[in-house]
């Protein structure tokens, strides 16, 4: 018998943060938008993730957001997360904070720490997943969907 | 292995040294393997069968009149022989080796269902099938016009008999209907189901996926027509499988695919097709994947199925009280007839993010939708975390995973 060790649930608290319950358990901007101009869907066949994400955009400004669906934690503090941070930005600032995001989840950025803006401070909470590979795609889920509803692409993106 | 067994010694204490995978550590916890619906482990016996072919034995099949390709020949049809004892059927030329279980369903609905279906035939499935069992009989009934109909389940997941009864009419071309439910566990009464369809002349075929590693499977007593099954869930490789099929269905059918060796002659007028099994055989087989798959039969009928089933019976029972006991846990799947498969769901922690957890921990389990998103629609849940046992389970696989839950509870909590 093996004994679960401090360590292990250390390491998954890191995975499941405060900030991460919490997002997930209340996500932030939950449900469908009222004159929305772009959306997206996004899927994680592999766990049955399933969000769509909304916007109104005006003059390539990001009025409004919400997402609505069901996933992991993960997958939904990500989205609840994303709408926070992105309602209220240009939306080419958008498109860098999606570069951004998915680069230092998937641990492509290079010296992470100091290439993310303050203003995604909060996106460090999902750090974990970079020990954790099998949830890497959970955490960019809604990112990608914010891609693919800027660029107008109509069909869902998948994870796969 | 050994062929004489000592009752009392217990049977995972006898298995567990034949399973080398199951002797290390995964994320510094020793390995609680419990996924073996999705895919078991596999015996050394079968992978030193596979290996040794690879070394002295490979050849291609059927064709050559050297010494390695006879070899082949015989590792390769000595494994057909082994798997019609496994399953009791009449002749050799009954088992089709295909790709595994998906494939077997595919055969049979194009090349037995579609030449015979018409517009206003059925087809009659369960609610609780896999999505083998489902997706071609779609696309069979797309090409012809018939009809897919779903027999209901209720909410233990069982099948609800007067209802699939009701559905049992004479322009039923063929039930296709699970033996044990992957996602669920229900093992479903195939041998009333065939009798009463044998009694309207329909034709049955079981999706065995799961019923093979769980219990003795006689395929005559069962009086089945079509009889799908895959190696990896028996403790084989992956990519094999069989297709038992009555010979006298089989003999009828037209080929699935064309290719080398389901012919005897070829020419541009025309083409004979190969004798029973090897008209259904095109193309060079996965000859090391089947040489596995049958020391894997072997390997089962050594230990005995009565054996296993007896143990995962116990285990399971051991399992579904333990999980019972857990504050805030839902168990789907609770029929009165069931095999060591159970999902669930604990609080409102999402199934995958318990499969984290529990990996963590080192105990592997399934989460997701099982391939069975009709079941998960039926239970209204987005998908389930899912243990399966086999025979080299035990009780403390159990314990750990209840402890794995217990520790996601105090993260979510
Ligand atoms: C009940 C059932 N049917 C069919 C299949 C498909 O088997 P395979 O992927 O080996 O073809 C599975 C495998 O998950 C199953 O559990």
């Amino acid at each position: 018998m093996s004994a679960v060790t401090l360590h292990d649930v250390d390491e998954l608290r890191d995975l499941y943060r405060e900030l991460i319950l919490d997002h997930a358990r209340s996500p932030r901007h939950f449900g469908k938008l009222d004159g929305a101009t772009h959306t997206a869907e996004g899927i994680n066949p592999l766990c049955g993730d399933k969000l769509r994400l909304y916007m109104r955009l005006d003059d390539d400004n990001i009025e409004d957001a919400s997402f609505e669906g069901s996933g992991c934690a993960i997958s939904v503090a990500s989205a609840s997360l994303l709408t926070d941070m992105i309602i209220g930005l240009p939306v080419p600032q958008a498109l860098e904070f999606f570069a951004t995001v998915t680069a230092r989840l998937t641990g492509r950025q290079a010296g992470s720490d100091d290439a993310t803006p303050p203003e995604l401070d909060k996106i460090r909470a999902l750090d974990g997943v970079r020990e954790f590979p099998s949830r890497v795609k959970c955490a960019t889920l809604a990112w990608h969907a914010l891609n693919s509803a800027i660029h107008g692409e109509s069909a869902p993106v998948s994870t796969e | 292995m050994t062929q004489l067994q000592v009752s009392n010694v217990p049977l995972d204490t006898e298995c567990r040294p034949d399973f080398p995978a199951l002797h290390q550590d995964v994320n510094a916890h020793p390995l609680v393997y419990l996924d073996n619906a999705a895919s078991a482990q596999q015996p050394s016996t079968v992978i030193d069968t596979v290996a040794h072919y690879q070394r002295h034995d490979h050849a291609n099949v059927h064709r050559g009149v050297h010494t390695l390709s006879y070899r082949a020949t015989d590792a390769y049809e000595g494994a057909r022989d082994k798997i019609q004892s496994f399953i009791n059927a009449g002749s050799r030329s009954e088992i089709v080796l295909t790709s595994g279980t998906t494939e077997s369903i595919n055969l049979v609905a194009q090349s037995y269902c579609r030449p015979r279906l018409a517009p206003g035939d059925k087809i009659l499935i369960s609610h609780l099938e896999h999505h083998s069992n489902i997706v071609p009989w779609q696309l069979v009934c797309e090409q012809t016009g018939a009809e897919l109909i779903v027999a209901p389940i209720n909410d233990k997941g069982e099948l609800i008999i007067d209802a699939f009864d009701k559905l049992l009419t004479d322009d039923v071309c063929l039930i296709a209907i699970a033996h044990v439910s992957n996602a669920l566990g229900t093992v479903l009464p195939v041998k009333d189901i065939i009798a009463k369809a044998k009694s309207r002349g329909i034709a049955v075929l079981i999706d065995g996926a799961q019923g093979v590693p769980h219990m003795q499977i006689d395929v005559q007593d069962l009086d089945c027509d079509f009889y799908a099954f895959s190696g990896h869930k028996m403790f084989g490789p992956t990519g094999v499988g069989v297709l038992f099929g009555r010979e006298a269905l089989l003999d009828a059918m037209p080929p699935y695919q064309g290719g080398g060796d389901m012919i005897l002659e070829v020419s541009f007028d025309g083409t004979t097709y190969n004798d029973l099994p090897y008209k259904f055989e095109a193309g060079t087989p996965n000859i090391s994947g089947v040489v596995g798959f049958g020391a894997a039969a072997d390997y089962l009928q050594s230990v005995g199925m009565a054996r296993i089933a007896q143990h995962e019976r116990q285990l399971l029972d051991y399992m579904m009280q333990k999980l019972g006991e857990i504050d805030g846990i839902r168990l789907i799947g609770t029929a009165a007839e069931k095999a060591s498969v159970q999902s669930f769901l604990v609080d409102d922690i999402h199934p995958h993010d318990l499969g984290t957890i529990l990996d963590h921990q080192g105990v592997a389990i399934r989460t997701g939708h099982h391939c069975a998103m009709p079941v998960m629609d039926f239970f209204g849940v987005p998908g389930t975390a899912r243990a399966s046992l086999a025979l080299y389970n035990n009780a403390d696989d159990v314990d750990r995973l209840v402890d794995a839950i217990s520790n996601a509870r105090r993260i979510f909590t």
